[in-house]
């Protein structure tokens, strides 16, 4: 009886002891949290190899591009514990800087020698710097990511197709490297049969709900001449956000709209472009680079039938495209931010961003991107160096919310709904962005 | 159980009863039933305090301030009325309470008719009329998440059964029948939905209405010689009034604060064009985090839904009373 009360109380506490050992291996464990999408996959198996170096285990938290913004900025203002490293969207940085929700990196840089010259510059402004232009660091560059455009190679270079559209428009189809030729392009694909099925110019973003329009309409505004402020005065809008450029601007996006996109695209963002592109409606795609290497291994679009160029240009030349992307930051509110530091850490190693991007993550590392053999690494590798060379983000102050409901339906009421004009949309939006300022006692 | 082992149950229940200490032992036995009733219906008060009436006075406290939920850090200012005044002036809040007021009369009016009409011909009690019942109910059984999905791929211009059906019939070309793209048209979508998905319990509620009618009242009738339109319209609608308006009275509750279709089929738009005033609320309190001011626009919508109900309330009984 004795040795079987002594086995039981050994068992008992061999198991007692194992659940312990497994809970505090269970404590060490890091959760990210990002937007579900392609690259997060890629980081899911990049993090193994971090995981396998300092026995540290990782857990995701991956919420739908829709959800993205409100699930995580919800989990901040609440001081939520469920994130201890967090990829936020490069416009949140202001807002998390100014209300202590990401820990500031500078001193955790300097110990550990990482050096945000090693990075690309628009990446550390657009990722990881606020106030911007500031060396004040909440971030480290991890995932770049730029609004480019792809195209349909295999339909471009039909001669049925090239000889129609050279007598109509006197030019050589090709990749257009100015918005009228764009558009030009549009027209010729837009109701064309192609292999007995009917095509469309191009894949736009138009949705409402989060921030789709306002990216797609600010990568053609920038070109035209739209500027958020006075760079001379911060915070005066007048005569810069409405200016005759801005105007042009948005009328051609609206017209781009009317013209050419696919019956019913009048909400359309990452998800929706793909989509429309892989089923073969589209000619053209306007969509952030991270959507390239799926649509590259695409047995239908992608290989030969793909083909990819930057953001084209406005009237007077200029060439801008929106920023997108997003730099990791360790959560203030996190118990475990030691382990957190550790993968940063990690994460900013050379090799490990050489394995980011071939897993079809976007490096932000110098090392990584000015490698002569980047170039030619992958099909789209030139046009997303060129795009990210030439980058413009929305505004990143603490009030980006409000400033992007805003943009949201005063693009979308002109250019979907098709209330008003151009230029009351513009102004709209400069009382709109004033009344935000006005109320954070900015101007 | 044996003689013996019951026994031995009732000492061990004797033993424990003298072991219970005097004072909680009569504080048990002393409960009066009021005092029984409120032990058991407190935790639902409690509930109800906790998730319902906190949060409403929680609310109205904030609808006076400027507070923003993801500023945590800036200092909560008190700015009386000035989040009330800046609704009441604001132009797009006016057009998103337009855009509700208009879903809310079509809906209201088509369920009504189409449910009244249903419940009507239902209570011809026709062969096969139980089975009809239950087909017809289907709609209001579905999560209205599935409904506003599957309704989007319906809508397709491209690949929805809809606009075939619609090409079909008018010959206009499936493509050009956009309905959740066009301005004019994104509005009726909704309204077709959710005509048909909430007819049925429109329909359920004037059947019981119909059903409630004694007999014999139709059989004087017929003595009488009263004509089948005359019997309808002295006998069958006055006496289903109060259903009919029982059912439009949750509906209009119902549809003021419609949310989940909207956001399925058109997120609101194109544009703003059904940007219904719920929309309009999530986008300021959730998206922009103005939280004093869009505090201060449900307390409006609050007064106002809960203003207009009691007035019809009111109405119902006086037609009840007739």
């Amino acid at each position: 009886m004795k040795s079987t009360l002594k086995l039981t109380l050994g068992l008992a506490s061999a198991m007692l002891a194992s659940t312990a050992v497994s809970n505090v291996a269970h404590a060490e464990d890091l959760t990210l949290c990002w937007a579900a999408w392609d690259p997060a996959n890629a980081l899911v198996e990049l993090s193994k190899d971090f995981t396998k170096e300092s026995g540290i285990g990782m857990k995701f938290e991956f919420v739908p591009w829709t959800n993205y913004a409100d699930r995580f900025l919800n989990e901040l203002n609440s001081k939520g514990k469920l994130c201890d490293l967090i990829i936020g969207d490069s416009q949140w940085i202001g807002g998390a800087a100014e209300n202590g929700h990401y820990v500031k990196l500078n001193d955790f840089f300097d110990k550990e020698k990482i050096s945000m010259d090693d990075f690309v510059p628009a990446t550390v402004v657009g990722y990881s710097e606020w106030p911007k232009n500031t060396p004040n660091y909440w971030a480290l560059p991890a995932m770049g990511d730029v609004v480019g455009w792809t195209y349909r190679k295999d339909w471009f270079s039909k001669p049925e197709l090239q000889k129609e559209f050279k007598e109509k428009y006197g030019w050589d189809l090709a990749a257009p490297t100015t918005f009228d030729q764009l558009k030009q392009i549009a027209e010729f694909f837009q109701k064309r049969e192609i292999d007995g099925k009917t095509v469309y110019g191009a894949s736009i973003y138009t949705e409402r709900g989060s921030e789709g329009i306002t990216m797609g309409a600010m990568d053609v505004l920038y070109s035209f001449g739209f500027q958020y402020e006075n760079p001379k005065k911060p915070y005066e809008m007048e005569g810069f956000v409405n200016s005759e450029k801005s105007v042009k601007g948005l009328e051609f996006y609206k017209a781009l709209y009317d013209c050419c996109t696919p019956p019913g695209a009048s909400n359309s963002y990452m998800g929706e472009g793909v989509d429309a592109f892989k089923s073969g409606q589209v000619a053209m795609h306007m969509n952030f680079a991270f959507t390239w290497p799926g649509l590259q291994k695409d047995e239908n679009v992608g290989g030969d039938k793909i083909g990819y160029f930057v953001n084209p240009k406005g009237p007077d030349g200029d060439q801008f495209a929106q920023l997108g992307g997003q730099g990791i930051s360790v959560v203030s509110y996190s118990d475990k931010q030691e382990a957190a530091l550790k993968y940063i850490k990690w994460f900013a190693n050379k090799d490990v961003q050489a394995k980011w991007w071939s897993l079809g993550g976007y490096s932000c590392l110098n090392a990584v991107v000015k490698d002569p053999s980047f170039p030619a690494s992958q099909p789209y590798a030139q046009t997303f160096l060129d795009s990210m060379a030439i980058v413009k983000d929305f505004w990143a102050e603490p009030s980006y919310a409000p400033l992007l409901q805003a943009s949201q339906k005063r693009f979308h009421d002109y250019v979907v709904a098709g209330q008003g004009s151009a230029k009351d949309a513009l102004d709209g939006l400069v009382k709109d962005w004033t009344e935000v300022f006005q109320d954070d006692g900015k101007m | 159980m044996t003689e013996a082992g019951l026994t031995m149950l009732n000492r061990t229940a004797d033993s424990v009863a003298r072991a219970t200490p005097e004072p909680l032992a009569r504080k048990v036995r002393g409960i009066s039933d009021k005092g029984l009733a409120w032990l058991f219906i407190s935790p639902t008060i409690l509930l109800l305090l906790a998730i319902n009436i906190f949060p409403l006075f929680w609310a109205i406290y904030l609808s006076f301030t400027n507070y923003r939920a993801n500023r945590p850090n800036e200092v909560v200012k008190n700015v009386g009325l000035a989040n009330y005044k800046r609704i009441l002036g604001d132009q797009d809040i006016w057009i998103a309470m337009q855009t509700t007021a208009h879903f809310v009369f079509w809906t209201i009016l088509l369920q009504t008719l189409i449910g009244f009409t249903l419940a009507w011909l239902i209570d011809r009690k026709f062969r096969g009329h139980a089975f009809w019942t239950t087909i017809i109910l289907v709609p209001m059984m579905l999560s209205p998440a599935v409904v506003g999905n599957f309704w989007r791929f319906l809508y397709e211009p491209q690949i929805g059964l809809f606009a075939y059906a619609i090409s079909f019939v008018s010959g206009i070309p499936p493509t050009d029948i956009q309905m959740l793209s066009n301005v004019s048209l994104a509005p009726w979508s909704i309204i077709i939905v959710d005509t048909w998905m909430w007819t049925p319990y429109v329909m359920l509620i004037c059947l019981a209405g119909l059903r409630s009618i004694p007999e014999y009242i139709y059989e004087a009738a017929e003595v009488d010689r009263a004509s089948n339109w005359r019997q309808f319209w002295s006998i069958t609608l006055p006496m289903a009034l109060p259903f009919i308006m029982l059912a439009v009275l949750f509906r209009g509750i119902e549809n003021f604060k419609m949310f989940d279709m909207v956001t399925l089929l058109t997120g609101g738009g194109p544009g703003s064009t059904t940007e219904v005033a719920s929309i309009t609320l999530k986008r300021q309190a959730f998206e922009s985090w103005r939280t004093g001011y869009s505090s201060a626009f449900a307390i409006i919508l609050f007064v106002a839904v809960f203003g207009l109900a009691n007035i019809y309330v009111k109405a119902l009984n006086k037609v009840k009373q007739r």
